[in-house]
């Protein structure tokens, strides 16, 4: 019993919330304290809660201009090829190639969209490391009420300022509610 | 980024605005009886509808077999009249398609919140509406397997697509519409689909519910990122819910037929598509609301507010086909003037007039609140909107069409059985794939809702009733 006990490695530190609003005088106070493997679960996106839990504007805007910039440049390509080398074909008497800009225009447009949404759907999962079929904290029963109207304080053990007492009693102080200690299953 | 303590006594409302969500319903009473649509038995009205659309869908395979296995032949379109109800109806659905990525992108930019409620069910229909109209340009070559000569592939005979055609614009427009679409409504879907793996009680709902959620936790390191590309996505989708009619515009604008080689033509199907589809969101949603009870969530100022837009954008019609009228009596081609003189008062009269009455008399009707708080009026305004816009696109079709430039060439269109049927056949599709949809998913989107109740606000505090707290206390 003494060595199954031991071999318990203490996965994260779960405190329930009753609303938004204590949430993110929660999230305030972990930020201060200065935790870093951290995060809160809440039913919706909490206006104002990146600034409240310290975090900066998600880069996702970056990601996505290349992805758009790609889409763009993939039209250009995919246009001036075929109809000034490959297939160059006079429509109207119209000169080919690129000479007449304005009417490659809106597929360049389209697959600039294209590419651009492409990277925003991609680019969320791969930032957000889903999809993923199992997490340990859905082990935790009360973690499914997340995505109904529960809202969470997660502190990890991986976090050098962990300490399964003194962040246990942490949330405790800040108005968490049952504050529990999840174990890996060994 | 404004300070949230200021920010949020800046956006204090001097005039209380109405809650979006009646009757101080809770998260969980949004999570049971929107979750439960899908968890219950389905209403004996369920039933019956999908039966019947079923059928119809079922008859408009046939249809479109028959086409296929017969040929073009087995429609009324001959020459000069080449695109007609195929056309017509593409066109007719793709407008449709609109108002979903209108209320998802557009109004969440503007942030309307009231989108909350119908957003969900809007783009469902949106990707409904685009399916439908793929139907009809593919159907419409006759031998449907050259389909893919659409596609800049150049396989067997080195032959490219010519990159400068409005019509190949057009694929490229509504395959990237139909595809940005259905990445916007998925990625709109995975928390409240989360929300029915963590409700699913059957194995089988667990697991598949379980797949598509992907494991989505509601962390806000994850909202986060998911909440940036939510607005970026709505960002990309403002211009191209706006150039993808433009599109389907220039098919019509950039020929010479007298009718269509006007100017006027992108905006003014653009506002026609809003206030078509906008028609059809209230046609799908007032039956799915009076049947599910969801009078709490989708609310007669939701109503309301969907009303104005349609008479907005219905004026904006209004105002095109005057302004139409009006440049052909001030231009000074003969045919062009010829060609309205014939679409009011030729052959297909009955068209145009009927086009004028649903799209532009009708829903001036909304000028009066208690017109738009009636479920009777409202719904007989969309009913006569979604004909309205039917004959908008038969008249500028097929009455441009079947008198040009020669005489000589002139020749009236009937429509054949088969026409008729593949078009009924592609409402029955349409609803037969909404009403499964509204089965398996949650019609509305819940996470979205339950962001928009008063105690979603960071910053709330419930009303002063257990104690008085004082104003200071907000500063957090």
């Amino acid at each position: 019993m003494t060595a199954a006990a031991a071999r318990r490695r203490p996965l994260a530190v779960v405190a329930e919330f009753p609303s938004a609003a204590t949430l993110y005088q929660a999230a305030e106070q972990v930020r201060d304290k200065g935790y870093r493997f951290w995060d809160v679960h809440s039913p919706f996106p909490i206006h104002g809660m990146d600034k409240a839990m310290g975090l900066g504007k998600s880069p996702l805007g970056y990601i996505i201009f290349w992805g758009g910039f790609a889409g763009f440049l993939t039209a250009v390509l995919l246009e001036y090829i075929p109809s000034s080398f490959l297939y160059p074909l006079i429509v109207h008497g119209k000169p080919v190639g690129f000479f007449t800009v304005p009417a490659f225009v809106p597929i360049m447009f389209e697959l600039t969209i294209l590419f651009s949404a492409f990277t925003a759907f991609f680019g969320v999962f791969v930032m957000n490391r889903l999809p993923r079929l199992h997490h340990p904290i859905f082990d935790y029963e009360p973690f499914k009420r997340v995505t109904n109207d529960a809202f969470f304080v997660v502190i990890e053990s991986v976090d050098p300022r962990f300490s399964e007492t003194t962040t246990r009693e942490f949330l405790e102080g800040i108005g968490g509610r049952d504050v529990t200690v999840l174990y890996a299953n060994d | 980024m404004a300070d949230p303590v200021s920010s949020t006594i800046a956006f204090e409302s001097p005039v209380p605005r109405p809650s979006l969500v009646l009757n101080n319903r809770s998260m969980a009473w949004i999570s049971d009886r929107i979750a439960g649509i899908v968890e219950n038995r389905a209403p004996l009205l369920w039933w019956i509808g999908i039966s019947i659309t079923g059928s119809f869908a079922a008859f408009g395979v046939f249809c479109i077999l028959y086409l296929l296995f017969t040929g073009v032949g087995v429609w009324g379109n001959n020459v000069p009249v080449g695109w007609a109800w195929d056309i017509t109806n593409f066109v007719f659905w793709i407008g449709i398609g609109h108002a979903g990525t209108l209320i998802s992108a557009i109004l969440f930019l503007c942030r309307q919140k009231w989108r909350t409620a119908i957003n969900r069910s809007s783009e469902a229909m949106t990707l409904f509406a685009v399916i439908c109209a793929g139907i009809f340009p593919a159907i419409h070559l006759g031998r449907i397997w050259m389909v893919w000569f659409l596609a800049p592939i150049p396989v067997p005979n080195w032959i490219w697509p010519n990159f400068r055609s409005p019509l190949l614009w057009d694929v490229f427009a509504v395959s990237t519409y139909f595809t940005v679409s259905v990445l916007f409504w998925f990625l709109g879907l995975v928390p409240d689909l989360a929300t029915m793996r963590d409700r699913a009680r059957s194995k089988a709902g667990k697991f598949c519910y379980g797949l598509l959620a992907l494991g989505w936790r509601g962390g806000n390191r994850q909202w986060r990122h998911y909440h940036m590309a939510y607005l970026i996505l709505a960002g990309l989708s403002t211009p191209l819910v706006l150039s993808v009619h433009s599109t389907v515009s220039f098919d019509f604008a950039t020929s010479l037929i007298p009718g269509w080689h006007t100017t006027i033509f992108p905006p003014y199907f653009v506002a026609g598509a809003i206030f078509g589809g906008f028609a059809m969101v209230l046609t799908l949603m007032l039956p799915a609301r009076s049947l599910y009870k969801l009078h709490d969530v989708v609310t007669w100022n939701h109503i309301d507010v969907m009303c104005k837009i349609i008479l907005l954008t219905g004026s904006i019609v209004g105002y095109a086909y005057t302004m139409e009228l009006f440049v052909a009596f001030y231009g000074a081609n003969p045919f062009e003037r010829f060609a309205f003189i014939n679409r009011y008062f030729g052959p297909y009269w009955l068209a145009s007039w009927s086009m004028l009455t649903c799209n532009v008399l009708m829903p001036q009707l909304f000028w009066v609140r208690a017109f738009r708080r009636n479920l009777i009026t409202v719904y007989f305004v969309c009913m006569c909107v979604n004909a309205g816009m039917w004959f908008e696109r038969f008249v500028i079709i097929v009455i441009s069409l079947h008198r040009d430039f020669l005489p000589s060439s002139w020749r009236m269109y009937y429509p054949t059985w088969v026409d008729v049927f593949t078009f009924i056949g592609s409402l029955g599709i349409f609803i037969t794939l909404f009403l499964l949809f509204i089965r398996f998913l949650p019609m509305v989107a819940m996470s979205e809702v339950k962001s928009v109740l008063p105690e979603a606000d960071p910053h709330y505090h419930p009303p002063p009733t257990s104690g008085t707290e004082p104003i200071e206390e907000l500063r957090v």
